[in-house]
């Protein structure tokens, strides 16, 4: 049924766009309207930006106008069930990401030949595999077990700092100091979540996010044992013993090939591919297990949990250690593909992304966790080549991205809570097994 | 002797500080039950508004005694409607739709929402250089004691402003709570959300002022923040909105004075740290606490243990 467009409420909607756009203008009136910046002396200079004010209030009418007419819109059209064109892709998502990641450097180094691919398989390959994996590592912690974890980079320091002090030291190769990167990492998420995980959820997350910085303050002041701001070095990864490079004993040389940078970076997508793919299986493998029905269990209901008799700290530790694990695994990974390490690289913004991965894709879904991370590291990554968008708004569109991922956070929560892909199988049922849309199901408050 | 006392005087006034973020905190999480991420953000953009209107007025007017004392007053009234304004908006917007959604959903809300607004003010105040700096406001001091080493413990001007303007602002506060119908409508939404809607409370709003008072009482603790380091950046909304977040759990959270005695011990022990251990390592120091309360002591120094109901 279509509504008559005399029918919408118009005087409603041009009130309402009014107010938004006055409460903006007010709003904004210093943080936009104001500028104070320094001049080439170190002058302090105020300008007035009149024009960016205005613009941002008649943004903020128009927006609230539209709502309020999609509001009545709703009001007077009968809510029917429609099934939207992604349910009906979802299904088929799954072997169609799995087989692009498979296959992604050589379809590329056909498509572009052996230069260009490099820096595709480099920036974008690698980069979007390794928060893959980190993503599908917190999964495990929030998307399955509902903690939330804003400190989930500490692990992937902790990873990357084993593999770099153990091969400085010791002269630990990549593959002795992967194992021992995963165990070290595991080991302190016991070490953290023993003690706090009997708090609920909000004082979990602050804690977590405490252990975040605790980590990364250790990290910039310990000079002795990591170098500080001014870093480490990591050796590089070899081809088990061969090193990439253009001498006699280099990996090219000794399988009778040129010598050519691509080398690594084809072997170094296949590690982090590797890895992320054993994370994947172990965790489809415990969701079948009761640990990872416990867990899910968990996320619903804890006190439901416990009073059915979960242990629910062991369950909740299982999650957050195993899910150290893996950050430790891949911070490994990063330090060797890296080859120099700061404390930079682990700021409280990397603990965000990730989570947006998992808050994006759909809590405890690995299909989600994989488009989030495409559309949010291959989106940045686009957001570069943007150039001609500095000229149109004067802001570099760099700068833009936390601000557009914060805002992308809120948004998703309101129109989605349990991200893109909410669908749950449920493993225990009555004689048809059926998918349920997270939307439909009763919301559980532990 | 002389040192003591001169970290005991700055630890005073950054605990004040602190306190006042942390009644923010502590007052949202009894009502709703939740930790606004946001709130520290919210502190941030307190002190960047601050920051703005004291550079265009004493640019103005000069930067005589009367200049800066009616841009400090500007400062203030601008900080707070806005701030005030800013969040009731944000629980609007971002809160409110939630309440009753998955257990997760408001937490990364205000996570998402707090990224959003640090961002927010980032690209649009801060395009050359991540710190913004004013010359010193309100110099000159008092001696108070002269140790036999020659080291001189001072009460800074700004140090005395910053106490007094925190306890008009608390006792505001306290009469609000404890003497007028809304801290009633408050308190009682506090106690029993359901019970008090009932009886007439409008909740909505109550949570909706609960929002915009905490706000103005972060907006006034950045104007001191300001007072106090002279210079702001967008990012130091995180790290004193965490502090202020342990102050609350030190003092017990949802409890008022709690909240204060909390932020005063954060100061002290983040101050005394760095003077008498290290520097580097305050963050780590003030962070461990939270930790270590949050594992012997959860309800911290005058809360009351929380029950859990089904």
């Amino acid at each position: 049924m279509k509504t008559p467009l005399h029918k919408l409420n118009w005087l409603n909607a041009f009130k309402e766009a009014a107010i938004a756009g006055a409460v903006t203008f007010t709003l904004f009136s210093v943080l936009l309207g104001i500028n104070i910046y320094q001049n080439s002396n170190n002058d302090t200079m105020i300008r007035l930006r009149p024009a960016l004010l205005v613009g941002f209030s008649l943004f903020a009418a128009a927006l609230r106008f539209c709502i309020i007419l999609k509001q009545s819109l709703q009001l007077q059209v009968p809510a029917h069930k429609k099934i939207g064109w992604f349910e009906k892709v979802e299904p088929h998502l799954q072997p169609i990401l799995v087989g692009l990641m498979a296959f992604f450097p050589i379809i590329m180094l056909g498509l572009l030949g052996g230069q260009a691919s490099t820096k595709w398989i480099d920036n974008y390959g690698i980069v979007i595999m390794i928060y893959i994996m980190l993503g599908w590592g917190l999964n495990i912690v929030v998307g399955l077990a509902g903690l939330l974890d804003l400190g989930y980079v500490a692990f992937y320091a902790i990873g990357s700092y084993t593999y770099a002090l153990l091969a400085q030291h010791y002269g630990f190769s990549f593959w002795m100091a992967l194992p021992v990167a995963g165990v070290m990492a595991a080991l302190w998420g016991i070490m953290l979540g023993f003690p706090v995980l009997r708090l609920r959820g909000d004082y979990l997350a602050v804690v977590t996010m405490a252990f975040g910085e605790i980590i990364r303050a250790v990290a910039v002041n310990w000079r002795e044992l990591t170098g500080g701001g001014a870093g480490i070095n990591v050796p590089k990864i070899t081809f088990f013993g061969l090193p990439f490079n253009a001498n006699e004993d280099g990996f090219a040389a000794y399988f009778g090939l040129e010598f050519m940078p691509i080398h690594r970076s084809i072997f170094l997508y296949y590690v982090i591919f590797t890895l992320a793919i054993i994370t994947a299986i172990i965790t489809i493998k415990l969701k079948k297990l009761p640990i990872g029905r416990a867990w899910e269990a968990l996320r619903e209901d804890e006190i439901a949990c416990r009073s059915l008799g979960i242990n629910t700290r062991n369950t909740k530790l299982t999650a957050f250690a195993i899910g150290a694990m893996f950050g430790g695994l891949a911070g490994a990974f990063f330090g060797a593909r890296q080859g120099f390490l700061t404390p930079e690289s682990f700021s409280f913004e990397e603990s965000v992304l990730i989570l947006a991965t998992v808050v994006f894709g759909g809590m405890g879904s690995l299909t989600g966790v994989v488009l989030a991370s495409i559309a949010l590291f291959g989106g940045m990554e686009i957001l570069r080549e943007f150039s001609f968008v500095e000229q149109l708004i004067g802001i570099d569109p760099n700068r833009l991205r936390m601000l557009i991922v914060g805002l992308g956070m809120v948004l998703m929560m309101l129109w989605k809570p349990r991200g893109l892909i909410s669908t749950r199988t449920p493993t225990v049922f009555l004689k048809q097994k059926k998918s349920i849309s997270g939307n439909l199901v009763k919301e559980g408050h532990g | 002797m002389a040192e003591f006392v001169q970290y005991l005087i700055n630890g005073i006034t950054l605990g004040s500080i602190y306190g006042l973020i942390a009644v923010g905190y502590t007052m949202v999480f009894g009502i709703i039950g939740m930790v606004n991420f946001a709130h520290g953000e919210v502190f941030m953009i307190g002190a960047v508004t601050a920051l703005i209107i004291y550079v265009a007025v004493t640019s103005f007017m000069g930067t005589t005694a009367g200049a800066v004392f009616i841009a400090l007053m500007l400062c203030l009234v601008a900080a707070i409607l806005l701030t005030s304004l800013l969040n009731l908006i944000i629980e609007k917007v971002a809160y409110r739709p939630l309440r009753g959604s998955f257990r997760l959903a408001p937490l990364i809300s205000a996570l998402g929402m707090s990224y959003a607004l640090k961002n927010f003010v980032n690209v649009f105040q801060y395009e050359y250089g991540s710190n913004k700096s004013v010359p010193s406001i309100l110099t000159g001091h008092v001696s108070i004691i002269t140790d036999a080493n020659g080291f001189e413990a001072v009460l800074n001007y700004k140090n005395i402003l910053i106490m007094i303007v925190t306890a008009i602002m608390l006792g505001i506060f306290w009469y609000l709570v404890q003497k007028t119908p809304l801290g009633r409508a408050q308190r009682s939404c506090e106690q029993d959300r359901k019970m008090a809607s009932l009886l007439g409370v409008d909740v909505n709003r109550t949570i909706a002022i609960t929002f915009a008072i905490g706000a103005a009482l972060a907006a006034v603790a950045g104007v001191l923040y300001l007072v106090f380091y002279s210079s702001i950046s967008y990012n130091d909304g995180t790290i004193p909105g965490l502090k202020a977040f342990t102050a609350a759990v030190l003092g017990g959270i949802g409890s008022l004075p709690g909240a204060v005695l909390g932020g005063l011990l954060i100061g002290l022990i983040e101050i005394m740290w760095s003077g008498y251990v290290s520097s580097d390592y305050k963050d780590v120091a003030v962070f461990s606490v939270l930790i270590i309360v949050l594992i012997i002591m959860p309800q911290g120094i005058l809360g009351k243990p929380e029950v859990e109901k089904v």
